[in-house]
């Protein structure tokens, strides 16, 4: 059933209420230059409880379900790309805690993700391997009741700001296949030997942070081990379901936003004596642009619901992915043309979608990745 | 066999260009970028070692170049990832007006220096209610005595802060009919009245100085009429033609670039195990796909070259070109981007750069829509 609710209806109507009154304009799109990351919006949507709103109440969350986190980040995107991205990331990999942690890690770190004290970041790819962390070359010793970590990570969200990391790293060298020898680490960002380095500007969401994370005998106590060790590749890959379903519901979101944006101009701006919103192709391609919406929502919402249900389903959330961010490009596309020059100038805000949508497009695996992941779930186990 | 038929000269005039590039703009790129400005220096830079308004001649100072020498300059461009030292607008887009439709005493005027870099041209025909619609546009041209007072605003102007030579659209109110209405006129730099807005801050095209310019009653020669009154809607669209392929000879031989930089990337790129991404048979594919579409585009850009420089009646064409290649270099740059994985978002990657910058490319010059709406018309639909 993917209707929403009513408790689902309420949750929508806070966040709509709440990034109404909280996204300025003209602040988002400095901090987009300046690359600030939005402190108080994020303080304040966690105390309004949309941060971790799928943890369970003792940890301060709402003990709601991934598709409430869905609607939550989908409304967040849709008032603004860049915001509602950076602040339903706010808590990433915090999940592999809240699904394999032992009580201990998620007691000491998951409410002050919830509660927006403190942010979380996930060091998983590596330089020059892409999205490929089958073979990685981060490890992991173990010496007395500690772990000494090394290696180098790229592309950390929330890099060089978050309280803490999920790191995957290699536990044992000698496991084959290698990702049976991989286990997810808790790394404090204070501990000695971690540096981010910045990678620049992006293309969009350049107020979340993105960081090279090197770790040079970063050193932290075995009970940082988040589930077994050895499942850390496989445990990823669960987590990948809801980090990718939520990507689907940021990328859901940033179209609806474009759309609401392209209705409002098109209806507003006159040329041959007429709203443009009078031409047929204009209508059409309203038209277009509102039935793909409904198509990612679709998907996204059941891929969302099945999670909830406890069909942890990677092909759901891949498929979702691929459509939903595909759908966001294409959207946010015509919204800009539909916009004319003033689509292209920043303080028209539809060419930051568009370039968020990208950023959805290319996050938490690319097409191909997705593809990858169906193609083999549909066909079987390919050798 | 190559459609255009470059000569030993047209050589030659590309290897010092390269040099030239080389040597005074490409290594200033990512600076002008950041900056969001060129010196005006680079312009006057340009124009004193030649390579400004190629098809000027030699009376004014130019080289009277063949269209061919505008294609070197707009195709070299491209590889230099910046967009403030717009010299195909400067050359081919603009000056034509003057050298066209300008007097014998006008072009005397500013045609040397347009040639020498000393004057940077802009046209502003765009104001905020009248985009697409040129015939709605509302700057006024009013005459009084040997004077023509100019009052309105213009946005979007590509040059606009730079200029020292603007071709303004404008409308004497006292005629009816929009199109028999318009008139273009030069305003110079320093004329009372004539003011600069914002500097628009843009997605792309960070180096290029596009603005607001205010007329407040700027009051300007007669002389300064271009061609002849109410005929300024009719010179406009006579010079469309050669706007419209400058817009789509940039947009190829961009999408070249960026699909010869994407094979490189994924030859060079490997895999944890080794693998080079181009061995990836969905990313070959992809790539052929690309390659097919940019091998179509530069056929089909040459023809209208040769075509253009044969002064055939191209508007069918060049309309049809100007849509169909500025998506083409969208759809490139934002495919390959995306196949590139993280590397695709970051501003390190050049081709990030190029995707921000082509996507202008369809909505300028004509939005692809009113490409589509002229070509309508043009197949008596």
């Amino acid at each position: 059933m993917l209707a929403l609710n009513k408790s689902q209806k309420q949750i929508q109507k806070a966040v709509r209420d709440f990034s109404k009154g909280e996204f300025d304009k003209e602040h988002i799109i400095e901090i987009d230059k300046s690359r600030e990351y939005p402190k108080d919006i994020w303080e304040k949507a966690a105390e309004l409880g949309f941060i971790g709103i799928h943890f369970p109440e003792a940890l301060s969350g709402s003990g709601m379900g991934v598709f409430d986190n869905v609607i939550v980040a989908e409304e967040l995107c849709r008032k603004d790309s860049s915001i509602g991205i950076t602040l339903s990331t706010a808590g990433y990999a915090s999940e592999c805690l809240l699904r394999f942690g032992s009580d201990d890690l998620k007691q000491k770190f998951l409410p002050k993700v919830a509660e927006g004290k403190i942010l979380s970041g996930g060091a998983f790819t590596e330089p020059d391997q892409g999205t490929d962390i089958t073979r990685i070359k981060t490890t992991a010793r173990k010496e007395g009741g500690h772990f000494i970590i090394n290696g180098d990570k790229s592309f950390v969200v929330n890099g060089g700001l978050a309280g803490f990391y999920v790191v995957l790293c290699k536990t044992d060298s000698a496991c084959e296949p290698e990702t049976g020898g991989m286990s997810l680490i808790l790394v404090e960002a204070d501990r000695d030997g971690l540096t981010a380095e910045d990678v620049g500007r992006k293309l969009g969401v350049n107020q979340m942070a993105t960081t090279g994370l090197l770790l040079r005998n970063v050193t932290v106590p075995i009970s940082n081990l988040i589930g077994e060790e050895g499942k850390g590749y496989a445990n990823l890959q669960k987590f990948f379901v809801e980090s990718r379903i939520l990507v689907a519901a940021q990328a859901l979101g940033t179209a609806e936003g474009a759309l609401d944006r392209a209705l409002v101009y098109v209806k507003g701006r006159e040329q041959f004596n007429r709203p443009i919103v009078k031409f047929q192709v204009t209508q059409h391609k309203i038209a277009d642009m509102a039935t793909r919406i409904e198509l990612a929502r679709l998907i996204t919402y059941e891929a969302a619901s099945q999670f909830d249900q406890g069909n942890i389903d990677p092909k759901m959330a891949s498929m979702a992915k691929l459509t939903a961010t595909k759908v966001a490009m294409e959207v946010t596309d015509e919204a800009l043309q539909l916009h004319g020059g003033y689509g292209y100038m920043t303080e028209y805000e539809v060419e930051h979608f568009y370039r968020d949508a990208k950023v959805c497009q290319i996050r938490e695996g690319n097409n191909r990745v997705q593809k990858d992941i169906i193609a083999e779930a549909v066909i079987g186990r390919i050798k | 066999m190559n459609i255009l038929n470059y000569t030993e000269e047209h050589h030659e005039f590309r290897k010092r260009l390269q040099d030239y590039f080389a040597k005074e703009v490409t290594p200033y790129a990512a600076k002008w970028e950041t900056d969001h400005i060129i010196p005006k220096e680079a312009w006057k830079k340009a124009g004193k070692a030649g390579f400004l308004c190629t098809s000027v001649s030699k009376e004014y100072g130019g080289i009277g170049g063949d269209f061919i020498y505008s294609a070197i300059v707009c195709e070299e461009m491209t590889k230099t990832f910046q967009t403030g030292l717009a010299m195909s607008l400067h050359s081919d887009v603009v000056v034509p007006y003057i050298d066209e439709y300008g007097s014998e005493e006008l072009k005397k005027r500013f045609l040397p220096g347009c040639v020498s870099g000393d004057i940077v041209a802009a046209v502003a025909m765009t104001e905020p209610d009248a985009g697409s619609d040129l015939s709605s546009l509302t700057t006024t041209a009013v005459e009084d005595g040997d004077e023509i007072i100019i009052s309105g605003s213009k946005t979007f102007i590509s040059n606009g802060i730079h200029c020292d030579a603007v071709i303004v659209a404008a409308k004497d109110p006292a005629v009816e009919n929009p199109y028999q209405a318009m008139s273009l006129y030069v305003v110079e730099d320093g004329t009372p009245g004539f003011t600069r807005g914002r500097h628009l801050d843009k997605m792309g095209w960070h180096s290029q100085d596009t603005a607001e310019l205010f007329f407040n009653d700027c009051r300007i020669p007669k002389a300064n009429l271009l061609g002849e009154k109410g005929y300024g809607f009719l010179m406009l669209m006579g010079k469309l033609q050669q706007e419209r392929l400058v817009c789509a000879m940039g947009a190829v031989y961009g999408a070249r670039q960026v699909i010869d930089g994407a094979v490189e990337y994924f030859k060079t790129t490997k895999d944890a195990s080794g693998k080079p991404l181009s061995k990836y048979q969905a990313v070959q594919f992809a790539l052929v796909e690309m390659e097919t579409d940019v091998r179509i585009a530069e056929t089909f850009i040459q023809k209208l070259i040769a075509d253009h420089m044969e002064k055939a009646d191209i508007k069918t064409e060049t309309s049809m070109a100007k849509y169909w290649t500025t998506d083409l270099a969208n759809r490139v740059s934002g495919r390959c981007l995306e196949m590139m994985e993280d590397f695709g978002m970051v501003e390190q990657n050049p081709m990030v750069q190029a995707w921000r910058d082509f996507r202008i490319t369809s909505i300028f010059a004509g939005t692809n829509e009113i490409m589509k709406f002229i070509v309508a018309k043009l197949m008596q639909l």
